[in-house]
């Protein structure tokens, strides 16, 4: 065991970790999952809120079993580790509000870090553009942690505490599986099953899926590893401006070159800027809807892969922020700021102002004084 | 008497932060941090080696009390 609790802190278990995530992102794509989306946290997220009535963009709604993966693979991982601790209690609030930002700001980019990373993997240029934004929104975070930025510390929590996310997860697997290789539930309980969630896509990304069982048994893996090798984008990039330390940043470009080669492999490679699947071309609100999600995980402390493998192992602030992101997605094509294809929602630009001043006042007003 | 950091509750980066602020003030010494997650130990113990730092861990109820040494 502690051979392998070696080769998980190692650099080759996060540069393992990466490219795995890479190659299994770029062939889901190839097994139904959306272009350049073959794992994007906060669209599958987003989906899962549509699912649930959240929203009503008809077009992306679905139970990702990718997320309910993540979360199951990380609670696996830390029990056969004995590293499940049932934690919460640090600002509970202000997680849910940066959560909700970062969902904000992630919706108006079209994608989380992790898909900005495959869409460049997949040649789409305007993802070096929302890189650049993230690169700057956790430039901004790291610069609030160095002049004394926290949110405090958690404390011990009861046991079950820990275990509500990964129940969470198991009722949306129930829901998934009652509804779709079951059969259809929903339509043996309610005399009109179209009013009633969930809602599945019948067009548009929320439509396109690889098999459930394919998505589910890699995003447990994926949960496995990333629980083990603490694998996070944000952590990745925050790591390098704050401490110089490249170890998660090997595991990020491990993913860019997992999911490039495998794309190029498997024709999926369109270098570009216009006409990307699911992608728009403006470049200053990708710009901006990024750097908003990076200082929000910046300030958050992680990702929203990360946050979910947080939450697996018992991380009850962690599962908060998904939980606000996931309010974020339903608020975002609600109120229209979320963008599509033609470019940002209404609201968009706005919304990405708003979420940056909170952020900003999130980060001057909760310094600890040395 | 060696110096203290109690980093328990508190999530990356703020005690892998912290640990580096404190031995880079340092310089050489004993420094004792406490953590009570397997990433904090993991990501603690990764930065003191990787500036030249003797790690040694220990356990006690779900907490663990690193001993950096130089």
């Amino acid at each position: 065991m502690s051979a392998l609790t070696g080769f998980f802190g190692s650099k080759k278990g996060i540069v393992a970790t990466g490219l795995f995530i890479g190659v299994v992102a770029a062939v889901l794509q190839k097994l139904g999952n959306p272009a350049n989306m073959g794992i994007c946290v906060a669209c599958m997220e987003r989906d899962i809120a549509g699912a649930l009535g959240f929203h009503r963009a008809a077009v992306v709604q679905y139970i990702r079993p990718e997320i309910i993966g993540f979360v199951l693979g990380a609670l696996i991982a830390a029990l056969a580790f004995r590293e499940f601790r049932a934690r919460s209690g640090s600002a509970p609030m202000v997680r849910f509000i940066l959560g909700f930002f970062a969902m904000v700001g992630a919706l108006v980019f079209l994608g989380c870090p992790w898909r900005a990373l495959l869409r460049l993997a997949g040649g789409d240029g305007n993802a070096i553009v929302g890189l650049a934004g993230l690169f700057t929104g956790v430039g901004i975070g790291v610069l609030f942690i160095r002049s004394g930025y926290s949110l405090g510390a958690s404390k011990k929590t009861y046991t079950a505490a820990g275990w509500l996310m990964p129940v969470v997860m198991i009722a949306l697997l129930l829901l998934l599986l009652g509804n779709t290789v079951w059969g259809a539930s929903k339509s043996l309980v309610y005399p009109e099953p179209d009013k009633f969630a969930p809602f599945f896509s019948e067009k548009g990304p929320g439509s396109q899926y690889a098999p459930l069982a394919i998505s589910l048994g890699a995003a447990l893996i994926i949960g496995f590893l990333a629980q083990r090798t603490r694998f996070c984008t944000m952590g990745a990039v925050r790591d390098v401006m704050l401490m110089r330390e490249m170890h998660l940043m090997w595991g990020v470009i491990a993913l860019v070159v997992g999911a490039f080669v495998t794309n190029y492999v498997l024709g999926q490679f369109n270098p570009g800027f216009a006409g990307q699947p699911v992608a728009h071309t403006a470049h200053v609100w990708n710009f901006g809807g990024m750097m908003l999600s990076g200082l929000a995980f910046a300030l958050a402390g992680g990702c929203p892969g990360r946050q979910l493998f947080l939450s697996g192992e018992g991380d009850g602030d962690a599962a908060i922020f998904v939980m606000g992101m996931i309010v974020g997605a339903g608020f975002a094509h609600n109120f229209a700021t979320a963008s599509s294809p033609a470019g940002p929602g209404l609201w968009g630009p706005a919304s990405v102002v708003a979420g940056l001043a909170v952020c900003l006042v999130i980060g001057f007003t909760m310094r600890q004084k040395a | 008497m060696a110096e203290k950091l109690d980093m328990r509750g508190l999530s990356c980066p703020q005690p892998v932060f912290e640990t580096k602020k404190k031995i880079e003030l340092m310089g050489s010494g004993t420094l004792e941090v406490l953590v009570d997650s397997g990433t904090s130990r993991d990501n603690v113990t990764r930065l003191a080696e990787s500036k030249g730092w003797n790690v040694s861990i220990k356990e006690q109820d779900d907490e663990f009390t690193l001993t950096l040494s130089k």
